[in-house]
């Protein structure tokens, strides 16, 4: 029972971090209709210039206040991913409005490629570690009912935390501010918010930055968890199933997807693993999400797709 | 003899009906074939058949099939990769596993168990469309890359993971060189070209393309969405599964499950937007697009470096190869986002118009 529950929160942790880097496609989906592909590669991108600004800050001016060197190094790679939202919407999204989703979908990946090769180019292709200061020991809880208490990685605890703040976080920020409203509003209905005077492309450009701070923290908390090294850009192929087991436009479907996907996986791994020869999670989480497909296709808590002819 | 139909009066229902309608597109393509056949052979050096056209080759016939699911039926799949793994194993255990069966047999009981799966994991397109599809296709690839590399049967229980074939003949002619390799494919590619042809202009291809345009409205008019798809899926994945099989067989000779990732899926995929959906010339465009492409890097960078002065080390070869690769697609995707086979018939129009246009 307690190895069960030790699993069952260890998926739900890892979950948590799958909804991370999921906010950010339903985010983007929401806002534009683009089914963006690069969100792991903005993850691998703002992870790694995090990693390397955090080097480079002390290197060059001498600060060596860790909390000051951190905070520094994550509003640099903010700046950056802003600067990388501008570009894309500049060059990219502005010239594909009206074009259907298949081909933004083959754009996204267009700029997966670009980003995968422009990250490293800049920041190096070698292995490098965050250090923001997460907790490394593991932590024992209810002793007293189970022998040996349940191991929670103290860590995966901070994790979840912020996770949980962010996307607080964002929901104040859809529900209560101006810019927030009229990001509802376009998600709506496009022409609709045109035509009470709501500019699409600088919503356009919001949207990619929220996503690129979503992807920085996503990016942040891997990275500093697994090392920033090129193979977090496949955590978008882990957090796919997540997305559509939620529903594409569901913020909520995310998280909650996020945490069946994260805890299907371990417990699937565990439990059914040795008996085909393990390795199995990531096949799992397709086939888990593809099995709620089968009952809902538009994912838990997606809009309901009609079809009229 | 300008390129026009004035004139070509068709007095049967047969010439009605042929593949190709008009006189010169039909010895044009004649001619293209004879070329390939005797010409490009007699041209080309044996680097140009091993490292372009042979892939160019395959991949043409892989992205013919994905283009006939994509293009034609309207069913986004990234499981392409998977059902080509599924074509090259299932050849691979029967060359190994049954003596003496001929290797064309070899490769086309690839191809049918690339349809059996195809067929199983096309099940959901019943129900889930779009982009959930796509994502729901990634199935099929995960499952096919886990099951390759870890049941040792489908390896024929070799130690490494690794697949390999030698000694490759046909009818007594053995297939080594480039040359006899070239021959083989481009068989194969005639073959299946002219058969995909015929296909998607048939009743079943109609069906597909209605399917393809508003499938609520094609089932309203009596097309079974169930067969239409489900058809489409078996066709594609057969296809791709001989293409598959090729391309283990005749271009790498010895493999591992790696060969058929997801990004072999993504490539495929490009070749067919890039090319052209729903257009058989657009699958040879699109292909020839992504083989050629990074050889031209390869080989134009280290040449701009030395020009400038800049020695371009092999990583930074790697990433900017990577990086003009997304952006020319992403260029690409902007300026003609039909593809080059609209810039195809494009050309023919204005071609028949030529030399004079009022």
């Amino acid at each position: 029972m307690a190895f069960f529950l030790e699993t069952l929160f260890g998926g739900l942790m890892a979950g948590m971090l799958y909804s991370l880097v999921a906010l950010g496609f339903v985010l983007i989906y929401k806002a534009s209709g683009v089914f963006n592909f690069a969100q792991g590669a903005m993850v691998l991108f703002a992870a790694l210039a995090m990693a390397r600004f955090g080097e480079w800050i002390p290197a060059f001016t001498g600060i060596d206040n860790f909390i000051l060197v951190n905070v520094l190094a994550f509003a640099g790679a903010a700046a950056v991913m802003f600067v990388v939202a501008w570009v894309i919407e500049f060059l990219v999204l502005r010239h594909l409005v009206n074009q259907e989703g298949t081909t933004l979908l083959m754009a996204t990946l267009g700029i997966t490629y670009f980003l995968d090769g422009l990250g490293q180019s800049i920041f190096g292709s070698d292995i490098y570690k965050i250090d923001v200061g997460m907790p490394k020991e593991p932590l024992m809880l209810m002793e007293s009912t189970f022998d040996g208490g349940i191991m929670i990685n103290q860590e995966d605890l901070v994790a979840a935390f912020i996770a949980a703040a962010l996307v607080a976080l964002l929901s104040v920020f859809f529900q209560k501010t101006t810019t927030g409203r009229a990001l509802r509003a376009v998600a709506d209905d496009h022409q609709a918010a045109q035509s009470i005077g709501i500019p699409l492309n600088r919503i356009w450009v919001i949207v990619w930055c929220v996503a690129g701070v979503v992807a920085l923290v996503a990016g942040m908390i891997w990275g500093s968890k697994l090392g920033v090294q090129f193979s977090l850009s496949t955590v978008a192929l882990r957090a796919l199933p997540v997305v559509i087991l939620g529903g594409l436009t569901s913020v909520p479907g995310a998280i909650i997807g996020g945490l069946i996907i994260g805890v299907g996986e371990k417990l699937s791994e565990v439990f059914l693993g040795p008996y085909v020869g393990g390795g199995i999670e990531i096949w799992f989480a397709y086939v888990l999400a593809l099995g709620f497909l089968l009952v809902r296709p538009q994912g838990l808590f997606g809009e309901k797709i009609i079809d009229r002819v | 003899m300008f390129y026009r139909e004035n004139g070509q009066f068709k007095t049967t229902y047969k010439e009605d009906q042929q593949i190709f309608p008009i006189t010169q597109d039909r010895i044009g393509v004649l001619l293209l074939i004879a070329f390939a056949f005797i010409g490009v052979p007699m041209l080309a050096d044996e680097y140009m058949l091993r490292a372009i056209l042979i892939p160019f080759l395959i991949l043409s016939l892989a992205a013919l099939g994905v283009n006939i699911l994509v293009g034609y039926c309207g069913q986004i799949s990234l499981g392409s990769g998977a059902f080509m793994a599924v074509g090259a194993y299932a050849a691979y255990n029967f060359f190994v596993r049954v003596e003496g069966l001929p290797l064309i047999v070899c490769l086309l009981m690839g191809g049918f168990f690339a349809t059996l799966v195809g067929m199983f994991f096309g099940i959901p397109s019943l129900r889930v469309k779009g982009l959930y599809l796509a994502v729901a296709t990634l199935a099929a690839q995960f499952f096919c890359d886990w099951a390759f590399l870890r049941i040792k049967w489908f390896t024929n229980d070799s130690a490494s993971g690794t697949a390999s074939v030698s000694d490759l003949q046909v009818f007594g002619f053995p297939i080594n060189t480039p040359f006899e390799k070239y021959i083989f494919c481009l068989s194969f590619l005639v073959v299946f070209g002219l058969l995909a042809k015929n296909l998607v202009r048939s009743a079943i291809g109609r069906e597909w393309m209605a399917i393809r345009d508003m499938d609520v409205a094609a089932a309203v008019i009596g097309i079974r969405p169930m067969y239409a798809k489900l058809s489409a899926f078996a066709v594609s994945s057969f296809i791709v599964g001989v293409a598959g099989a090729l391309w283990a067989f005749v271009y790498l000779g010895s493999w591992e499950p790696a060969a058929f990732s997801v990004d072999r899926s993504f490539q495929l995929l490009f070749m067919v937007i890039l090319g052209g959906m729903g257009s058989i010339m657009g699958s040879f465009f699109g292909a020839g697009f992504i083989v050629i492409l990074p050889v031209i890097i390869n080989h134009a960078l280290p040449w701009l470096g030395d020009l400038v002065g800049i020695p371009v080390s092999t990583a930074a070869l790697t990433h900017a190869e990577q990086m003009i690769f997304g952006a020319l697609i992403v260029w690409f995707l902007i300026v003609e986002p039909h593809g080059l086979a609209k810039l195809w018939s494009v050309g023919k129009q204005k071609l028949r118009l030529w030399p004079f246009p009022h």
